[in-house]
């Protein structure tokens, strides 16, 4: 009933859809051999903090499982804000499975705790053997789908490399269709 | 598992459902009366008029209001951080990015135009922009794309739509009056008059109750818009920030020009009623400052209570 939402002015915040992160691994082989793009071994949750003592709970739980999980897997974690009031879940693992799995973790504690609505996006860091072309794999949580950002210096994007792993990935994962909504992250520490 | 922390206002709904339901009741009372006074042809010739006004008004409402604020489009470039703003905004509603704004004034004011998603426009002030904070700007952002996402421009056009009708029969009335009646009927000359006064009465009592149904309309999707907007961020009091700053500078500045003094006002010699209810309330577009942040205080209680 979206129409009566609207008329009614209640639109109901949209909840994230999870289960598309798990295609990365897969998307992971496929980049290296058609893009010759290879995972940096690092990926990000990025969310926005919501003010209350329910967060503080949901966040301080969080930290905690994390800090677990990663001793478990041997991977590194560590959190931080970006100027745009948004928080950042910073994990390294070179093994992309345990990567992946990390971030279905924080994104489904929050999940769990009702900020399903905060989640903006997750990254997975990708670049080149050189180091020198990067190119982030951004998982639009809302939409379900993935879109290429590699940025260059002086807050460009490389839209031809963007392109070329959209043609590589398109029967691995689901692409973002609608190029506009491609967003830019400027500033990710990634 | 998916759950929002927020429990849906069903009073708000439904307060809105039947102020909606009440103006087009009034809707169909006054056409009614049109067809059983004054017959088909004259009718027609209203609707169409005053329909194609609401065309007009519905297809090029973004570049009214943009003309009208002389604001401009602005591309990534020229202003990168309100557009990473919006981005991010959108992505986390999941509704496609409007066109951004910039209107140069130094009120401190945002609005969003356009009739659909995909021709809105959110335009804010260089004022706004200088006074906010970065947090306090995304929150007005975030109840700005809340009205894109609730098609405000679509319901409020439409429900000013009778309002116009109305104000076009009072006219048409009048001019066709003096010269010389509707029919043009000989007949009876006493009878026409009396049916002219008839209508002008009826446009004149229904222009006035569908000027207060649409502003209490407004003021019920401004509320809604508050709500949706906290919900996105998150940050309810970050909005209640941004609207005591900016409504306490709007008071400061006077935005209204002084010789556009409001018609309807003139009728009324006293401000209040009684104590508690004042007319004012009943004609404004907006809630009042402290009903929206009481509504905000209650969203932050519900946001601070654990899971």
């Amino acid at each position: 009933m979206r129409f009566l939402d609207a008329l009614l002015g209640r639109t109901k915040p949209k909840q994230p859809k999870l289960d598309a992160l798990f295609g990365v691994t897969a998307a992971a082989i496929t980049l290296e051999v058609s893009a010759g793009l290879k995972p940096t071994g690092q990926a990000a949750v990025c969310f926005k903090p919501a003010s209350g003592e329910g967060f503080a709970v949901a966040s301080e739980e969080l930290r905690g499982l994390l800090e677990l999980a990663v001793k478990e897997a041997g991977s590194t974690l560590r959190v931080e804000d970006d100027r745009y009031g948004y928080r950042w879940v910073v994990l390294g693992d070179p093994d992309p499975e345990d990567l992946v799995t990390a971030v279905h973790l924080v994104n489904s504690t929050l999940e769990q705790h009702g900020f399903g609505p905060q989640l903006l996006c997750s990254v997975f860091g990708f670049a080149d053997a050189s180091g020198g072309r990067r190119c982030h794999l951004v998982y639009l949580y809302k939409r379900g789908t993935f879109y290429p950002f590699a940025p260059r210096e002086g807050e460009r994007r490389d839209n031809e490399l963007e392109l070329q792993v959209r043609g590589a990935l398109g029967s691995d994962l689901p692409i973002e269709p609608e190029l506009a909504r491609w967003f830019a992250l400027w500033g990710i520490p990634l | 598992m998916a759950r929002t922390r927020f429990p849906a206002d069903f009073g708000l709904s439904s307060r809105m459902l039947l102020t909606m339901f009440l103006l087009g009741l009034l809707y169909v009372v006054f056409v009614a009366v049109l067809v059983a006074v004054l017959g088909g042809q004259w009718l027609w010739l209203i609707l169409l008029i005053a329909g194609g006004f609401l065309f007009f008004q519905y297809f090029f409402s973004d570049r009214i209001a943009l003309y009208a604020m002389r604001g401009r489009e602005v591309s990534p470039r020229q202003a990168p951080e309100l557009h990473q703003m919006i981005d991010r905004l959108c992505a986390l509603a999941d509704m496609p990015k409007p066109k951004v704004a910039i209107a140069d004034s130094d009120v401190p004011n945002a609005f969003a135009t356009g009739r659909d998603q995909k021709h809105a426009v959110v335009c804010v002030t260089t004022g706004i922009l200088r006074r906010l904070s970065e947090p306090e700007l995304e929150a007005v952002l975030s109840h700005e794309l809340s009205h894109v996402a609730h098609r405000d421009v679509a319901v409020m056009t439409l429900a000013s739509f009778l309002g116009i009708l109305a104000g076009f029969v009072v006219r048409a009335a009048i001019y066709g009056g003096a010269y010389g009646g509707f029919g043009r009927s000989n007949d009876n000359r006493d009878n026409t008059g009396f049916v002219i006064l008839l209508v002008v009465l009826a446009s004149a009592v229904v222009y006035a109750l569908s000027f207060l149904l649409t502003r209490a309309l407004s003021r019920y999707r401004e509320l809604s818009a508050d709500r949706a907007g906290a919900i996105l961020i998150g940050r309810p009091s970050t909005l209640a920030s941004a609207l005591v700053k900016v409504s306490g500078e709007m008071a400061r500045i006077p935005t209204r020009d002084l010789r556009a003094a409001e018609p309807l006002n003139a009728f009324f010699f006293a401000p209040a009623l009684a104590p508690g209810f004042s007319l004012s309330s009943l004609f404004a577009t907006h809630p009042p400052l402290q009903r929206r942040l009481d509504q905000l205080a209650r969203l932050e209680a519900q946001l601070g209570r654990q899971a």
